[in-house]
């Protein structure tokens, strides 16, 4: 399984072609190696309620964010739960609808960014081989009553891939690759320990060979020493098949290990995106600034008297008016009741959505 | 003389698939005003040493094999179930972690830390809806008069674990078991949750013992840290000492895989430690951790280390043939 071999392989999606200037029109700056990128994206799901059940109110769970991902990197989306992490990275992958915004995936054969948002059909099912998803729950996410070999095989079924001696090859090369041995195809999930569960939803979702990998939370449930194997075994994979991988977390010592750029979220918002370092070393959102000094460092030696934010995330359902981290942001000023702020370019690749800047 | 002393330890289960030795000869003690950081990862015997102490363990199949627990130099295993219910919540509290689960769902909270108090402390109704109020109050919890009537699913997850501690803290216990308190928390509340723990000790000055797998919590919180590794605790020290001299392979190797917030991003892999903890029902022989240590010799397999005080040390204490040299 070679790069080419990945990019030949899926290069058969026919999807109608928005042209490159439609694109850049869509999404004046992205970049020529984004190999996946969303515009405004929106998904609200509804509240019904009262008598007749009409609908009442929506949760906005992810509500007009804008990001790119470039090919073979890593980028993160962070937040506290509630945040609309998950929702934003399924809306991208097409497991929701959106509600509105586009979504783009770069087409190897026409090298254009195609817009993936009202793919239907066999068109979508196309598009399924090349985008997939590892989940955080391991036992979770993996059928109690099928033995391994056949839920990595599924998708190889699903995809049409006819011949059965090549499935099963497929099948054991891919074991072999993610660290599970041959002579597990025929034990069930519930045989397995955590770490390699999840090793089992690698293997099942890079068994089409797809070029982006949404990691929902993939090492959140492991153990300490089996988190370290498994964050490695996702860098190497990285590597090797040069992965895009979106990676969604909490906890932002692995993000920092893990990421090239990341995107805070807040309340389905997304207020502060940068390159690693940048974010890291000079988080410009209150926001980024109250996450970072929130996490604990495995070091007794320093300062612990940091500054922490107070209160809880406000509901999706009726979130403040004007900037939404307003009521816990400790630099609130009179405009940012009134109004919602702009995302702004403070450098290169450094965004930000704040009254301040 | 210590708060409490565990002495050599041994909880079993009897389980359908056969005996698991959970915690294998545990001791250690904790001093008045001392937070002690237990940590490990699952299946090390880390929540079944605190259920042992508190005596909250299902026997069968569970069973305190041998050992002994003082508690102000009384041993808590020798007592009846009804001395124990008197010191259970009393002067030992836990708080556990899932408040959701560990609330009842039909009882507002007041409700619930009102019964604590009059079982505990004869108060009157009225006397102890004042000290829940009161309780609220110092655990941080806003408009806490109005806040007594709720109930658990009117509240976020911070609140209820707040409502949590404010039980734990309700008869000013003498011992505060926490057990992953913030573990199902988002960052930003449990550095609340956390800032609150150390504010309270400070008051109070009640002895902690702060069950975790997070290395960094406990580097936050604890003064001692106990590591359990297989049901055996493999190394004790000074916080400090802990995180700065590593003795124990598992917690050099523990301490050297995780990823830091601190340290910018590198292209190399993590040293992760390899394999996986052992079955319970198939331990390894010598020393538990040979499997996946790299510096394992012939030694290591043929014969378990004894847990002992590092020469030189006054509170260092390692399971190791071969302790990590720096």
């Amino acid at each position: 399984m070679s790069k080419k071999n990945i990019q030949s392989e899926n290069a058969s999606r026919n999807i109608p072609i928005i042209t490159e200037e439609d694109v850049n029109e869509a999404l004046p700056t992205y970049k020529p190696d984004a190999l996946v990128a969303c515009h405004k994206l929106r998904k609200y799901f509804p509240i019904h309620g009262g008598l007749l059940g009409r609908k009442i109110a929506d949760v906005k769970a992810v509500d007009e964010i804008t990001f790119q991902i470039r090919q073979g990197e890593t980028h993160a989306l962070v937040g506290e739960s509630g945040s609309g992490k998950t929702t934003a990275a399924k809306t991208l992958i097409r497991l929701y609808d959106a509600t509105s915004g586009d979504i783009f995936l770069r087409n190897f054969k026409t090298q254009a960014m195609d817009n993936i948002t009202h793919a239907r059909g066999a068109n979508l099912r196309a598009l399924r081989s090349e985008m997939q998803i590892v989940f955080q729950d391991p036992s979770g996410s993996l059928n109690p009553r099928i033995p391994v070999g056949d839920i990595i095989e599924e998708p190889l079924v699903v995809h049409g891939v006819k011949s059965r001696k090549e499935r099963l090859e497929r099948v054991v090369n891919i074991m072999e690759i993610v660290g599970l041995r041959a002579e597990y195809l025929k034990r069930y999930s519930h045989e397995f320990s955590g770490g390699q569960r999840q090793r089992i939803g690698i293997a099942r979702a890079l068994v089409l060979n797809p070029k982006f990998i949404v990691c929902d939370e993939a090492v959140s449930a492991l153990d300490v020493s089996i988190q370290s194997q498994i964050i490695n075994l996702l860098q190497d994979l990285q590597g090797k098949f040069n992965l895009t991988y979106l990676f969604i977390a909490h906890d932002l010592a692995v993000v920092r290990h893990m990421s090239d750029t990341i995107g805070v979220m807040y309340l389905g918002r997304l207020v502060e995106s940068a390159p690693n370092d940048v974010l890291f070393n000079k988080p410009s959102h209150p926001y980024t600034q109250a996450l970072l000094n929130a996490v604990p460092v495995p070091d007794p030696t320093i300062d612990r008297n940091k500054a922490i934010i107070m209160g809880d995330i406000p509901s999706p359902i009726n979130p403040p008016s004007g900037c939404r981290f307003r009521t816990r942001c400790p630099k609130v000023m009179d405009i940012c009741k009134e109004v919602s702020p702009p995302t702004k370019e403070i450098e290169p690749d450094h965004f930000i959505a704040c009254h301040l800047f | 003389m210590a708060l409490l002393e565990v002495k050599n330890l041994h909880t079993y289960f009897h389980t359908m698939d056969g005996l698991t030795k959970s915690v294998e000869g545990v001791s250690f003690s904790v001093d008045k005003g001392v937070t002690l950081g237990l940590v490990g990862e699952s299946g090390c015997g880390k929540s079944v040493t605190s259920l042992s102490i508190m005596q909250l363990l299902a026997c069968p199949p569970g069973e305190i094999h041998q050992g002994e627990i003082l508690f102000q130099g009384d041993d808590l295993l020798k007592k009846t179930p009804d001395q124990m219910r008197r010191i259970r919540g009393n002067d030992i509290s836990m708080i556990f972690q899932e408040p959701m689960t560990s609330l009842n769902p039909v009882f507002t909270v007041g409700n619930q830390i009102m019964e604590v108090l009059m079982i505990h402390k004869g108060m009157t109704e009225h006397e102890a809806k004042e000290k829940t109020i009161s309780l609220f109050q110092d655990v941080g919890i806003p408009d806490p008069a109005r806040r007594v009537d709720n109930y658990p699913h009117q509240m976020s997850g911070g609140m209820r674990q707040r409502v949590m501690i404010a039980m734990g803290l309700a008869c000013d216990p003498k011992l505060l078991i926490a057990d992953e308190p913030t573990t199902a928390l988002d960052v930003t509340i449990q550095a609340q949750v956390l800032q609150l723990m150390r504010d309270i000790k400070k008051k109070t000055n009640t002895s902690i013992i702060l069950i975790t797998h997070n290395l960094a919590v406990v580097a936050e919180m604890a003064d001692f840290i106990a590591v359990m590794y297989y049901g055996r605790l493999v190394e004790y020290a000074e916080v400090r000492d802990l995180y700065g001299n590593p003795k124990h392979p598992y917690t050099h190797g523990l301490l050297n895989s995780i990823p830091r917030v601190d340290k910018p991003k590198t292209a190399e892999a993590l040293p992760a430690i390899p394999g996986v903890v052992p079955n319970p029902y198939n331990a390894p022989s010598g020393c538990k951790f040979h499997p996946r240590c790299k510096y394992a010799q012939r030694k290591c397999v043929d014969e378990e280390p004894p847990y002992v005080l590092l020469p030189g040390s006054d509170s260092h204490y390692c399971r190791c043939w071969f302790p990590v040299q720096d």
